[in-house]
């Protein structure tokens, strides 16, 4: 690159060109895609069941970001930057998707109107209207229960997408046929962790083994349709979770063998939680740190 | 005792340094295996470790806003962000490498403060528009430092700061973009961008470094070519720059003596506040402390994960996991 050049680039702020040396663009997620929801599929339920699976990103992108500046190597400093911008780009996705479809619940009351639907769902929203899950609003505890939270969190989900890439909504499907790609490979990324710990060294082995222990127990509420996914399974929308359990089941038991892990017994199953609006402490937690600075300034423009 | 060697006369070291010599005078670049003197080698690590080191503790003052970043677009613009800062960080190590330093090495010399990083990174981050201002102002600077570097005489010091430049020059627009937007929003948030500016101003000059007078290492970096300008020229260089572009953001910097010479075409500017920048260097600053000890539990708090994975490695030999 030529000096001059650099210093002109700096100058004319304007443009915008260039890049970063990760990840794209990032303006509006939905942009020239066609929102129209096809016959026969309730908008209410569509927008319900968009916000679960955008709620489970979000507030997983915001656990994995608290390990920015504070993990193991420079390596995984960039890799969990790339997991946290997938799911933050999934997140952004699925809430526009809902916000399109009219699903905002309480958000617009407190939002003005000059903030898209993405923000005014992820930043106005009290805890109770999230429908995130347990399993990704648990504290991280140490690298290895965050390795097996992700490698939980990513089976799962990768499950569920790798069957709504035939959803009968379009703008789903293309969703679920992105993050599939992304999915993978934060499920490899885990994955190979998971063994390197669970064979690693003696205190590895125990923090894995502890982590397998926090971790199970919040597998516990996700395979248990709530009447939402119930009613968009039949219609060829959204995936039935409990048609997931065993292949996630079969994976996670994989892992952990291949990581000379013990593997627990799969948890009871306690029905849906989290995608009801019943959250514990931690995400409220999660959500002030998240929402404060928007919400003391709702008029302002970012 | 020696070790065994390949029998060979030992090379006349007055030979190699005039090779090393019509080198740079040819303007040519220096490669990892070429002979260089003991002088240049050192000075060079320090150069490039304090620059990777500055980039990974420049993840930490913007860091502190990517879980509170007040939109899911400046959450991504940010988190992207400082991933690019630890990819510099890695390609920079990895030149430093190619000198014989060793990263875990020079990981300890920061965390011991055997070393140093750019001192601007000991400011606090206070609110969200200082992201702003960090990108324009703060690598805004630093590409103006750096710019050169892309013509260091060491060829992988040079190549990486090319694709540093590269990626830093967007994240400069991304700032200031940040900027204009939070201008065109509420008197609120103007306010939050001129005080950002009147905190970061001073400070961002500083990171030029000493005036040339008292700038000791300079003449001899020169003339090895890992340094193209000076300290001052630099400075003067950012200024001018970044006048216009404050009267565009409609900001002012807190500098009453700050006025165009048209006699010299270059802006004139009031005196830096040399006590300030010896202090903040010499371990001082708002920030010392709390940064290095953020390091340093990334460091030790994560040490078992990095015993483990080598661990494994060593157990699964030739096997990929």
């Amino acid at each position: 690159m030529h000096e001059e050049t650099v210093y002109e680039a700096l100058s004319n702020a304007h443009d915008d060109e260039g890049h970063w040396a990760f990840g794209t663009g990032f303006d509006e997620p939905l942009a020239g895609v066609d929102t129209t929801v096809p016959d026969g599929i309730d908008p209410a339920d569509l927008g319900a069941y968009c916000l679960m699976l955008g709620d489970d990103a979000l507030v997983l992108a915001q656990r994995l970001t608290q390990w920015i500046t504070n993990a193991p190597e420079l390596e995984e400093e960039v890799a969990i930057g790339n997991i946290g911008l997938d799911l933050l780009g999934q997140a952004r996705l699925l809430l526009a998707r809902a916000g399109s479809v009219g699903v905002l619940g309480r958000s617009r009351d407190l939002a003005t109107d000059s903030i898209p639907d993405e923000d005014a769902l992820a930043y106005f929203r009290d805890a109770d209207e999230f429908r995130s899950t347990a399993l990704v609003e648990a504290p991280n505890g140490d690298f290895a229960r965050t390795m097996l939270r992700l490698l939980a969190a990513a089976t799962v989900r990768l499950a569920v997408f790798a069957r709504l890439r035939d959803s009968r909504d379009p703008v789903l499907a293309a969703i679920a046929a992105k993050g599939v790609k992304e999915l993978t490979y934060h499920r490899d990324h885990a994955a190979r962790w998971v063994l390197r710990l669970g064979d690693g060294t003696e205190e590895s082995h125990r923090r894995a083994q502890d982590g397998v222990a926090a971790v199970w127990p919040l597998l516990a509420d996700l395979f248990t349709a709530t009447d939402v996914e119930t009613r968009l399974a039949a219609a060829g929308v959204a995936v039935d979770p409990a048609g997931v359990r065993d292949e996630v089941r079969d994976v996670l038991t994989q892992v952990l063998q291949r990581a000379t892990l013990s593997v627990p017994e799969w948890p009871a199953e306690t029905g849906p939680r989290g995608r009801l609006g019943e959250h514990g402490p931690e995400l409220t937690e999660l959500l002030d740190t998240l929402q404060g600075l928007a919400r003391q300034h709702p008029a302002a423009t970012w | 005792m020696s070790a065994p060697t390949l029998e060979r006369p030992a090379p006349d070291e007055a030979a190699l340094l005039e090779q090393f010599d019509a080198t740079l005078a040819a303007d040519h670049r220096i490669e990892p295996r070429d002979w260089m003197p003991e002088g240049y080698r050192k000075t060079l690590i320090r150069q490039v470790a304090q620059h990777a080191h500055s980039e990974i503790i420049g993840m930490q003052p913007e860091g502190d806003w990517l879980l509170a970043a007040p939109s899911l677009r400046r959450k991504s613009v940010l988190l992207a962000k400082v991933q690019d800062e630890a990819g510099h960080g890695m390609y920079l190590y990895s030149a430093a490498e190619t000198l014989g330093a060793d990263r875990a090495d020079l990981t300890d010399k920061l965390v011991e403060q055997k070393q140093k990083y750019s001192s601007i990174f000991n400011y606090p981050t206070l609110s969200y528009a200082d992201v702003g201002v960090i990108g324009w102002l703060v690598d805004g600077a630093a590409i103006c430092n750096q710019v050169p570097l892309c013509r260091s005489s060491y060829g992988p010091y040079a190549r990486a700061m090319i694709r540093i430049c590269k990626e830093e020059s967007f994240h400069q627009r991304q700032g200031y973009e940040l900027l204009m937007t939070m201008m065109r929003g509420t008197d609120e948030q103007r306010a939050m961008v001129q005080d950002a500016v009147d905190r970061w101003w001073w400070p961002t000059l500083m990171m030029f470094g000493p005036p040339d007078e008292h700038s000791p290492n300079t003449a001899q970096s020169m003339a090895w070519g890992i340094k193209r300008h000076t300290n001052d020229e630099l400075r003067q260089k950012f200024v001018d720059m970044s006048v216009p572009q404050a009267e565009v953001l409609g900001v002012t910097f807190p500098d009453p003596e700050l006025e165009f010479d048209p006699e010299t075409g270059h802006y004139r500017f009031g005196k830096l506040d040399w006590e300030e920048f010896k202090r903040v260097v010499g371990g001082q600053g708002p920030m010392n402390a709390i940064r290095l000890a953020r390091r340093r539990a990334a460091r030790d708090d994560n040490a078992w994960v990095t015993e483990a994975a080598t661990a494994y490695a060593r157990k699964h030999e030739g096997a990929v996991a």
